[in-house]
Formats: C-alpha cells, sequence, structure tokens
C-alpha cells in the first residue's frame, strides 16, 4: 500500500518551486529527500502536511484525499518542521497532553505513550520544566516527541537533525528507526547525506521543483553512473546533471 | 570615521533608530513614502484639532498666575510619569532584546561607549515620541496664548532627558536589588504603573472628593488652589518655562542634560557589566512546574481554551500588559462604590468606561489568541477545522475579559439594572468589535512579539480604537436613556465593516 501518493503537485510564489511533481512512498519506509537548498523539498512537505495549498496536482495519504479531507489526513499525519516551534510556557509533559487533546487521543494511552518518548529522547530530568530555557536540540527533541505522541502512521521530517549534538542525534535516529520497524511511514529531508545513505531505503533527490532520480542508492549510483562511489559523490552528480540542463537545452 | 568611536556608534544607532521608526510608521510593509508622509500628516493634522478643541474651553486658565501654573505643573507631572515609563521600557529593552549586543560586546570596542550612545538614543528617541503627541498640545497652546509657550519645547526636551535619565537609575537599582533575571520583568511592571498610577491617583482624589472622574476638577480645584505654594515659589519654574521664561526654561533644560549626562558618564559602565550577566536571561530561564495528575479527558475545544488560558497565566510580563488595562477599571469601581445607592444619574459614565476598557483589554487578548501563536505549524497540521480553532480561541478570549468585568457589572446591576444591562451589551459588543478586527487583520507571529502588534498593523490599531469609542459612545448615550445612542452604534458596525472591506484587499 502507497503512505502517500503525489501527483503533478505544483506550487509557484515568484518563481515556480515544485513543478508537476510526482511522487510515491510504500507504506513502512524510511524516505529519504535529497535536494540543494531552494530544491522545493519544504515546500512539497508542507502541502502535504496540510499547511500550504498547492496550486494543481493530488496528495493521497493511505487512500486518503488530503485536499478533500483534510482532517482525515492529518489524523494520520505528523509534521515536526526544521524550527522547533514549542510553546515556552509549557513543559514537555503539558506540551504532550496538548498534542494528545487536539488528536483527542485516550488520556491513558496519550500517558503511556507521553512517557515511553519522554523517557526514549532523554527528556525525563526536564519533563516538567517550561520550555523557555531549552537549548534548540532539546526544543526538538520535544517537537519530535509531540509528533510521535498520537501515533502517526506517516511521519514527514523536515531537517530534524539540524542542530543536535550526536547523542540528540542518535536518539532521534533510534525513535525514527523504532517506528518504522513498528510499521510507521517516514519521510526525512535532510542535508545530512551520510545519515540518509545510512537510515533511508529510498532516497528522492529533487531539484528545480521535481524528481530528478529516485531508488536505493544502488540504483543512484547506476544512475549517476559511479559505481563506487558515496551518496554525495551521487547527489552531486545527478544535482549538478539538472543545472547544466537549462543550458545545454 | 574611525571605528569603535563615539560619533560612528551614534551614527549606527540614529541608522537603526530611524529606520526602526520608518517600519513602524509603514506597519511593518514596503509602500510609497508619498503615502506615508500623508498618513502622518493627517495624523498629526487630526492631533492639533483635538488638541486645540480640548483647550479652547480651558483658554481663560492660560494666563500666568496661580491657577495655570498649578494646572499646568500637573499636566506637566502627569506626561513626565508617562515619558518615564516609556524611557523605563526602552532602557530595560536595550539589554534584553540582544538582537546586536552578542556582536557589540564581543567586539574590541569598549563596552561602556556603546551603552553610552544607547542612552542619549533613548533619550532622543523618547523625545521625538514625546514631541509627536505633546507637539500639537504646544502648538494648540501658541495658537490659543501667544508665542511664548514655544518654549514648552524646551521644557519637553528637558522632561525627555530627566526621564530617561531617571528610568537608566531605576533599572539600575533593580539591578542591583533583584538581579539580571528578575529585572526584565520587574521592570516592565514598574514602568507600566508608573504610567498609570499617577493618572489614576488623580482621579480616585476626583471621585472621593468630587464624584466626578474629571482629572482637571482635580487640578482647578480651591482646595488645592488654596494649598499650593505662592506665586513666586521655585516650585513653579517648569511652569514659567513653558509660559515663555526663557530664563526658566534654560534653567530647567540645562539641569535635565546636566542629568543626563551625568548619569550617562555614571552608569554606562555598571550597564555594560549587566548587559554581559543579562546573556542567557534574554529567553528567561527554565521553570519548573508543579507535577499535577496530566492527561485527563478534554474535548478539542477545552484543550484549545486550557492551553490559551495556562499560556496567559505564566506569562507574567503579558499579564501584566493585559491587566495594566483592567487597572484602569480602579476608578470606576470607586466611583460605583461611593455612589452606590444614589439616583443612578453618576453612575452614567461608567457604560462607556467600562465599555471602553472591555474593547481595549478584547484588542490585547484577541490578538495573543488570533494571531500569537508559537507553534503555529502544530496547531495547522492538528486533526481540526480551522473554524473549530478560531471558535475556541475566541470563547478564550471572551472568558478573560468577561472575568474581570462580570463582578463590576453584577454590581452595577444592584444600583442601575437598566446601566447594567447597557454596559453588559456594550462590552460584548465592544469585545466583539476587537475581536472581528483582529481576525480580519489576522497575520501569525510569536507571542513575544506582543510589543510589536499595533506596528503590525497601524490599520489594525486604528480601526480597533475607532470601534471601541463608538460602541462606549452608543453605550454611553443609552445609558443616559438617549436615541442618540443609534448614530455611534451605526458608526460601530461602519468602522467593522470597513475594517473587513480593507483587510479582504491586503
Amino acid at each position: 500500500m502507497e503512505a502517500l501518493t503525489i501527483t503533478g503537485l505544483t506550487k509557484t510564489f515568484a518563481r515556480r518551486a515544485v513543478d508537476n511533481l510526482d511522487l510515491s512512498v510504500r507504506a513502512g519506509q524510511f524516505y529519504a529527500l535529497l535536494g540543494p537548498n531552494g530544491a522545493g523539498k519544504t515546500t512539497t512537505l508542507r502541502m502535504v502536511a496540510g499547511l500550504l495549498p498547492p496550486d494543481a496536482g493530488r496528495i493521497s495519504i493511505f487512500g486518503v484525499d488530503a485536499l478533500a479531507d483534510p482532517i482525515g489526513a492529518k489524523r494520520m499525519t505528523a509534521w515536526v518542521p526544521d524550527e522547533p516551534l514549542v510553546y515556552d510556557k509549557l513543559t514537555p509533559v503539558e506540551y504532550l497532553e496538548f498534542v494528545a487533546g487536539l488528536w483527542e487521543i485516550e488520556p491513558a494511552r496519550a500517558q503511556d505513550s507521553a512517557a515511553a518518548l519522554i523517557r526514549l529522547l532523554g527528556l525525563g530530568p526536564h519533563a516538567h520544566e517550561r520550555c523557555e530555557g531549552f537549548s534548540k536540540g532539546m526544543r526538538q527533541k520535544v517537537a519530535l516527541a509531540g509528533a510521535l505522541v498520537h501515533a502517526p502512521r506517516l511521519i514527514i521530517l523536515d531537517e530534524p537533525l539540524t542542530g543536535l549534538d550526536a547523542g540528540s542525534a542518535r536518539q532521534v535516529k533510534d525513535v525514527l528507526l523504532e517506528r518504522v520497524r513498528a510499521g510507521c511511514t517516514v519521510i526525512m529531508t535532510t542535508h545530512i547525506l551520510d545519515v540518509a545513505e545510512r537510515m533511508a531505503e529510498r532516497i528522492g533527490i529533487i531539484a528545480r521543483g521535481r524528481l530528478v532520480a529516485e531508488g536505493t542508492l544502488a540504483d543512484l549510483r547506476q544512475l549517476a553512473g559511479e559505481r563506487d562511489g558515496s551518496l554525495e559523490d551521487v547527489f552531486l552528480e545527478l544535482v549538478q546533471e539538472r543545472r547544466e540542463e537549462p543550458a545545454a537545452a | 570615521m574611525r571605528a569603535a568611536a563615539l560619533p560612528w556608534f551614534a551614527r549606527h544607532e540614529a541608522r537603526l533608530a530611524w529606520r526602526d521608526w520608518l517600519a513602524m510608521v509603514q506597519g511593518g510593509r514596503r509602500r510609497r513614502k508619498a503615502v506615508v508622509a500623508l498618513a502622518v500628516a493627517l495624523f498629526v493634522i487630526f492631533l492639533h484639532l483635538l488638541a486645540y478643541g480640548l483647550l479652547q474651553s480651558h483658554a481663560d486658565a492660560l494666563a500666568t498666575g496661580k491657577r495655570a501654573f498649578v494646572a499646568l505643573t500637573g499636566a506637566m507631572f502627569l506626561s513626565w510619569t508617562l515619558i518615564l515609563s516609556q524611557a523605563m521600557e526602552s532602557v530595560t529593552r536595550s539589554f534584553y532584546a540582544r538582537a546586536d549586543l552578542d556582536l557589540l560586546l564581543s567586539s574590541p570596542s569598549p563596552a561602556a561607549a556603546i551603552f553610552k550612545v544607547r542612552l542619549v538614543s533613548i533619550a532622543l528617541g523618547t523625545a521625538a515620541m514625546s514631541m509627536l503627541f505633546l507637539g500639537p498640545v504646544i502648538n494648540a497652546l501658541v495658537l490659543l496664548g501667544g508665542w511664548r509657550f514655544l518654549s514648552a519645547y524646551g521644557v519637553l526636551a528637558a522632561m525627555a532627558c530627566s526621564a530617561t535619565g531617571a528610568a537608566a537609575c531605576l533599572v539600575a537599582l533593580l539591578f542591583r536589588a533583584i538581579g539580571p533575571r528578575a529585572t526584565r520583568l520587574a521592570s516592565q511592571i514598574v514602568a507600566a504603573i508608573i504610567g498609570a498610577a499617577f493618572v489614576i491617583g488623580v482621579q480616585v482624589v476626583a471621585i472621593m472628593a468630587y464624584g466626578g472622574m474629571s482629572r482637571f476638577t482635580v487640578l482647578q480645584s480651591p482646595e488645592l488652589l488654596a494649598a499650593a505654594p505662592a506665586i513666586d515659589s521655585g516650585m513653579w519654574t517648569l511652569a514659567r518655562a513653558a509660559m515663555g521664561d526663557l530664563g526658566a526654561m534654560v534653567v530647567v533644560l540645562a539641569a535635565s542634560v546636566a542629568f543626563l549626562a551625568g548619569v550617562v558618564a555614571l552608569i554606562s559602565g555598571e550597564f555594560a557589566r549587566y548587559s554581559l550577566a543579562t546573556v542567557g536571561q534574554s529567553g528567561g530561564a527554565s521553570a519548573s512546574t508543579a507535577r499535577r495528575p496530566a492527561f485527563r479527558k478534554r474535548s478539542v475545544a477545552q484543550t484549545l481554551r486550557r492551553k490559551e488560558w495556562i499560556l496567559l497565566a505564566r506569562d507574567p510580563w503579558l499579564l501584566s500588559q493585559s491587566l495594566m488595562q483592567v487597572l484602569y477599571l480602579a476608578p470606576p469601581a470607586l466611583l460605583l462604590w461611593r455612589n452606590f445607592g444614589g439616583d443612578g444619574g453618576a453612575l452614567v459614565i461608567l457604560a462607556p468606561v467600562l465599555v471602553m476598557a472591555a474593547g481595549q483589554l478584547a484588542g490585547g487578548l484577541a490578538w495573543l489568541a488570533i494571531s500569537g501563536e508559537d507553534a503555529p505549524d502544530l496547531v495547522a497540521t492538528a486533526p481540526v477545522s480551522a473554524r473549530a480553532l478560531l471558535g475556541a480561541k475566541i470563547q478564550a478570549v471572551m472568558v478573560a475579559v468577561a472575568a474581570p468585568l462580570a463582578p463590576l457589572i453584577a454590581a452595577l446591576a444592584f444600583a442601575s439594572p437598566w446601566i447594567a444591562i447597557v454596559t453588559a451589551i456594550g462590552a460584548a459588543c465592544a469585545c466583539g468589535c476587537a475581536t472581528a478586527i483582529q481576525i480580519f487583520f489576522r497575520s501569525q507571529a510569536r507571542r513575544a512579539a506582543f510589543r510589536r502588534r499595533q506596528t503590525s498593523s497601524r490599520l489594525a490599531t486604528m480601526f480597533e480604537a475607532l470601534a471601541s469609542i463608538s460602541v462606549a459612545g452608543a453605550a454611553g448615550l443609552a445609558a443616559a436613556g438617549s436615541w442618540g445612542a443609534v448614530a455611534p452604534a451605526i458608526c460601530a458596525l461602519a468602522v467593522v465593516a470597513a475594517a473587513r472591506a480593507l483587510s479582504s484587499g491586503r
């Protein structure tokens, strides 16, 4: 089953940010969306999360049309932005309680889930402190816990590891992999190609609002003609090709 | 120009202040300069007409004499407390709004020089703002009382200098007494209290002594005139200076500039140390919250309303800023108490005052609930309709406004049921208008941007004030039993309709 199907997705601001994009992600997959700055990754994911209306195209989340039934789609989805926006005056526990209330999760289930997430993400010592004094990494972990507390089937993360120290990054990666093992689908953008190479089952490369390549790392190597290259080599090769296209045309 | 020299910093600060002011009048948008100039000109003309209209009826009090000295000195002290409040807010902000302090303090420039320039620029900014609002009053005085009143501009500059110096001293005292962590909140609360206390104090005296709320009644009362010092007393130097005594004006201005210079010289080094102490305090340190049984069964609307109230209750600064408007309810409450059991005639004034307070309070709270959202992505990606989200936020605002007003209206119902009904309906309407305007001009921002909410849309602020005034006028007339209430009520509807029409074109 497809967790996410995007067809002909288009969004234009001053210039075309997403250009007739087609993309599909299978349920239970860890999918990394890569691309240079301004490629349209965040715009695409914000449209999937229901934060931006597309100019054209269709978005389907587990078979639910996200544009016709946004509430139904949102019920299954979690979004973690690159800038962890949490309420300064709430504690992590209160934040998770608020999120559980928004998703109307049974209190007992939400409480258990929150307790587990707080433990897994190492937030225990700060669970009852207000977020106002937290570092960016701590806030990122609170935001991630909020995204996971309502047990979403599709988790979308925009640069979730930026600003995290090695220990926190490991905790976040472990939690995400554990969710994938439990059947969740994770779509993540990242500039840390090493992370994508080691964690993602499939990788999509987006440039100028279009998907220029997609597949496993082996598929991408083949596409780029880099038999033994790292993902970085493959990525640079594919993006470079795309950059040169208009000039060649 | 040599980098890090005082003039170099002064130029840097002046450029920032100018751009800040320009952004404020442009409402955060780049508009054509001609439109901005026209809007500012119209605003200044409006202020002049208002000042002229208000002062015309008191023109006889402008002749030099004890009566004029008392009125002018009282009015200047009232203004000075407001200027001091504004200056305190600016001085405090210069420590905690660390947009560029990290850069400046990590540079090899002497930190004391930064604060010397910053304090002087606060004095200049305070003077400019005072000129904008009190300049029209001085110009009206010139028209009504003659050229001699031009010297009041010198007095105004002196007031700005002395207020900035006093504000710097007060903030330094707070730093010494309670440390950097508590100073931010304490200073902002002290500033708000200073701004309100004297105004409210004079009103309280007016109510207790004369049964009315006019501050001018107190300043012109025979008792105060009799108790005031003789006409040749040094206490009237300020009034003399404002009324054209050039010698007195030079003395006042020189003393104020010297005071500010002394404060700048003595305190700027100390401020540099305080500034370093505030590092890490700008975002506020973590506060522990009592553990309590969490995760109760609540509806989405309850969850959202609860979140709004918790956030408001936990932010003492936001709470103090919002509830400061409630402080202005103290005089009407006193008037109600004093006239309880009377014929109700004196209570008519309460209807517009309470309605106006409801509108003002609702405006601030509505911004916090509707536009001020710290986690907009979370709320927008929740499986809740936009309508339900907005509904819950509006309910949170309505309850927060009703809480301080309800006891007063209930007490009023015993004294005069008609006035109570009119006040309740008027307060609900004022609340509704303010909330609707906030919804029309909604623009997402972090709650910490509360101070700048008025700069994000000058238009919304103007509509909010016009709607509150119109509804308050309608309530006042209706409370007095006049059909004339229909006119301001229609005006309020027109204001809301105009706000909607203009906001949809944005």
